[in-house]
């Protein structure tokens, strides 16, 4: 069939996990990276010859993007109900498919460079490989509880992956955390495709079939929550609030690893689950949206104002994630109708969100790859111990500041074009989250070159550089940074609403003058407010402010305090007062009946020892009873 | 008639030796007892017209039997015979009375069911000897009702029980 | 002539003296004493069954001597024994042979 080299796509990846982490350890650092780096190689290249074949494919007569499924296997048969596991390509799917192999390939090659000479080299390239495939598992999933299986498989491999420096005990603390808390999401996760799955008979993404689901949608509530208790577990994995607190601390893993899933793929899996179950968002509960769009903005301008008072740039970009992550969920919660077309303007969210997925991935990328540039220079992560460096990493120095231009919406750069469809979107929803957005927006340009100023200008830090002078990184690291840089500049003019759009017709991205120009003037004076404040060697600005709002900025810094509310609720309530009974019911009535069974047959036992004397003439009277008795008995038969 | 007295002496004899023999208390007696009794059953025999099995009886189980036990006792009890005498529990005493009387009313309650329908051979023949070539014949004879098999066995066994005697008791060599 | 359950009773009450004495004796030695006395109270049950129940057989009457003969072996192998437990427990009482007591 036409796509079935699609296959290689997820067999590459596993094939290299199974190879380098059965035998990495016999292999060379350099054989095992190039291993990883070659099979990752062939998966973009098959990525990106199925996404020309798919789109250059004519459009069916409804003027979409035929949805094909290579393969679709059943899995395991439950009656009514069964898991299947399959390939499907649609125009969503076949985006991230470019997006994850692309990023995931800058990231293996930046990896040669970045983790040369660490202990784990193989195992990491193993982990990597796992991890694209349980992503790319997860984007063509045909059905939601494979989806579901690939979403675990993607939390596994961030926990090995975070958890990569074992031996320091942060790193573990962060790998569990996030293990944890995606794993209480996804707890919800579960329970809504159990509840989906039981009311309309199917696990499948097929809904243009004439299946249950469009007679059981009488059914009022059902469908809206279980989709809401799906959107929870995407939230958790998408970190938005409350369940953003394993991100921040994920950044102890490698800066690559930050990167590729941190960034740009796992933390979007949320926004994909909503986009990929995006029909029955619409057509049975578009009141439930306002909840995406809800958690969204909260998020969106939580994640800002913390981002403004971190120290530690991965911290910030950690945030800055955070926050766009929810402009993308905030695209997607304001698309109200499945229709496109000019005359509807509420529907371009859909493929907003799903654009600024796409360039937010290269040029967040891009900042964690330079982050890491910037980390392997100086070693450090704190702010404090850079400044100035402009001098000294020059390309680093160019191709951040393209992504921070980027990210803060300056044209011709491709975060304009996508935050501004979201914005326009916003507006089209409602003004007061039109107005919020842009607000946010103006947020993520000021602490963006807050950050930016902080590395690259400002004070040098002459006592770190004179034990060694920081120095531009290898080609290795460097190739990546340029490749996503590049992207990032061209692929604002991509046709995006050719591809991925809320109804599958073809839609051509238009600029809102009115809203560009807005958005583009707040950008450019948070730009200008920020090199006020940040851009000179002193900064007494900066200083005056941290006077004047100490506790303010003690409380951003600390994140608002998230991670502690957290602690108090699991362990002063849950621990507390439902955990507690529990193990004392599960160690005394549950263990204590086996203990009591075991005691009395042990007292039972000893009781009847005596009969064991070990005397002969004992014997003998019983022997000579045992006879009588036998006599009688045969007497009275 | 006479034979009824000498029945009744016979049982007379054999029932209190034995009752002595298991109730005293000095050691040496009871060997003494025990050779009554063995000496009161070999009269049954004679009584009964065996006389091989009465003089089989008389030469070794009151010969030999008792002298081997006279020389175990006399090895091995030495506190006792020196006067260190046995006290019996009183528990054990109801309980293995009890035992052997309930023992011995079954056993009585058999007999009396059994003897009821016996069929006593009705010739009465008087007691006679059985001659000893008659015996000598069923002991070495292989026909139907011959025994020469258990009498080879019987000198195997005899052989096996005095080598196991004889290495049982061996002394060790330090 | 004697009737036969003259015989059995004798029998009986001599093979149950003997039960009444190895369970309550504690020498070792009593104890053999005792089995002696039930052998023979079997040994008298035997000769008088076949001569008074069956006069034309003899099969009792060597049942009574092949009893004799092991009764004698037994009793050989039985101090035997008795000897060897003296030497290790340095007593004949049987209530030092209680390895076996829990």
């Amino acid at each position: 069939m036409q796509y079935g080299y699609t296959i290689w796509i997820l067999l590459l990846p596993l094939f290299s996990f199974l190879i380098l982490g059965l035998a990495g350890m016999k292999m060379k650092h350099k054989v095992a990276g190039i291993i990883g780096t070659c099979s990752l190689g062939l998966v973009t290249i098959l990525s990106y010859i199925t996404a020309f074949s798919y789109f250059s494919a004519d459009r069916t007569a409804e003027g979409i993007y035929e949805t094909i499924v290579p393969y679709n296997t059943t899995w395991l048969p439950l009656g009514d109900l069964h898991f299947d596991l399959g390939i499907l390509l649609d125009p969503i799917s076949v985006v991230m498919l470019i997006v994850i192999s692309t990023v995931s390939l800058m990231v293996h090659i930046y990896s040669f460079g970045y983790m040369k000479g660490e202990k784990g080299f193989q195992r990491y390239y193993a982990f990597l490989s796992l991890f694209t495939m349980s992503m790319l598992g997860l984007v063509v999933a045909t059905n939601i509880f494979q989806m579901y299986m690939f979403w675990e498989l993607v939390g596994v491999s961030s926990y090995l992956l975070i958890g990569f420096y074992y031996p320091l005990k942060p790193a573990i603390a962060a790998s569990k955390k996030a293990f944890i808390v995606t794993r209480f999401a996804d707890m919800f996760f579960l329970i809504g495709i159990l509840i989906f799955g039981f009311y309309t008979h199917t696990f499948s993404f097929d809904f243009t079939v004439e299946n249950s689901v469009r007679e059981f949608a009488g059914a009022g509530f059902i469908l809206p929550t279980a989709l809401v208790l799906m959107f929870i577990g995407g939230a958790g994995k998408s970190a938005m609030f409350p369940l953003h607190i394993w991100l921040p601390d994920a950044m102890e893993g490698p800066t690559p690893v930050s990167a590729l899933i941190h960034a740009a793929t796992m933390v979007v899996a949320g926004v994909y689950q909503v986009a990929r179950m995006f029909p029955l968002w619409i057509n049975y509960a578009p009141e439930t949206l306002t909840v995406v769009v809800v958690i969204g903005v909260i998020t969106a301008f939580y994640a800002a104002a913390v981002a403004c008072a971190q120290s530690d740039i991965k911290r910030v970009l950690a945030f800055s994630t955070i926050s766009q992550i929810a402009f993308m969920m905030v695209a997607l919660g304001v698309c109200t109708e499945a229709v496109t077309g000019h005359e509807h303007p509420g529907s371009v969210g859909y493929m907003a969100g799903m654009f600024h997925l796409f360039t937010h991935a290269m040029f967040k990328a891009c900042l964690f790859l330079g982050a890491g540039c910037i980390i392997h220079a100086v070693h450090s992560n704190e702010m404090s111990m850079m400044g100035g460096l402009r001098k000294y990493m020059p390309i680093t120095h160019i191709t951040f500041l393209i992504s921070c231009l980027a990210i803060a919406g300056i044209p011709p750069f491709s975060g304009f074009f996508s935050k501004d469809e979201i914005l326009s979107a916003c507006f089209a929803y409602s003004p007061i989250v039109g107005w919020i957005m842009t607000g946010i927006a103006a947020m993520t340009a000021f602490y963006m070159f807050r950050l930016y100023y902080g590395i690259f200008w400002g004070t040098e830090n002459k006592e770190a550089h004179a034990h060694h002078t920081p120095h531009e990184a290898p080609l290795t690291m460097t190739f990546p940074l340029i490749f996503l840089s590049l992207v990032t500049i061209g692929c604002g003019f991509l046709p995006f609403g050719h591809f991925v759009s809320a109804d599958g017709q073809a839609y051509d991205i238009h600029l809102d003058t009115q809203i560009a120009i807005t958005s583009v003037v707040i950008a450019v004076c948070s730009i200008l407010l920020a090199t006020y404040i940040y851009k000179g060697e002193k900064q007494p600005v900066a200083d005056k402010l941290f006077k004047t709002f100490p506790r303010l900025h003690r409380a951003a810094y600390k994140r608002f305090y998230q991670d502690e509310i957290w602690q108090y609720v699991t362990h002063r309530i849950i621990f507390r007062c439902v955990s507690t009974p529990i193990a004392w019911f599960d160690r005394h009535i549950v263990d204590g009946t086996f203990n009591f069974l075991a005691w009395s047959a042990n007292e039972s036992s000893e009781s009847i020892r005596s009969w064991q004397s070990g005397d002969v003439r004992r014997y003998a009277i019983w022997f000579i009873c045992g006879t009588v008795a036998l006599t009688l008995v045969l007497l009275a038969i | 008639m006479g034979s009824i007295f000498v029945f009744i002496i016979l049982a007379a004899v054999i029932l209190i030796a034995g009752l002595l023999c298991v109730t005293t208390k000095r050691i040496m007696r009871a060997a003494t007892y025990m050779l009554f009794v063995l000496f009161g059953v070999a009269g049954i025999y004679f009584l009964l017209g065996y006389t091989f099995l009465g003089a089989a009886q008389i030469a070794v189980y009151a010969g030999g039997v008792t002298m081997i036990y006279v020389f175990a006792i006399q090895l091995v009890s030495k506190q006792t015979l020196q006067g260190l005498v046995e006290r019996i529990k009183c528990s054990r005493l109801i309980s293995g009375g009890l035992a052997a009387f309930a023992g011995l009313a079954v056993v009585g309650f058999v007999i009396y069911k059994t003897v009821l329908t016996l069929n006593v051979p009705e010739a009465a023949p008087a007691i006679e000897e059985v001659s000893m070539d008659k015996i000598g014949e069923a002991l070495v004879g292989s026909e139907k009702y011959q025994y020469v098999l258990p009498f080879e066995f019987i000198s195997l066994f005899l052989l096996a029980c005095i080598i196991g005697g004889l290495v049982v008791s061996r002394k060790e060599e330090d | 002539m004697i009737p036969v359950e003259c015989y059995f009773a004798l029998s009986a009450l001599l093979f149950f003296i003997g039960v009444f004495g190895f369970v309550t004796r504690r020498n070792l030695i009593a104890m053999l004493i005792s089995v002696e006395l039930v052998l023979n109270a079997v040994d008298i049950n035997f000769a008088a069954v076949n001569k008074l129940l069956y006069p034309q057989g003899m099969e009792g009457m060597f049942m009574t001597l092949f009893v004799i003969g092991v009764a004698a072996a037994e009793s050989a192998v039985a101090i035997a024994i008795i000897i060897n437990v003296y030497r290790k427990f340095r007593s004949d009482s049987v209530d030092s042979i209680t390895n076996l007591k829990n």
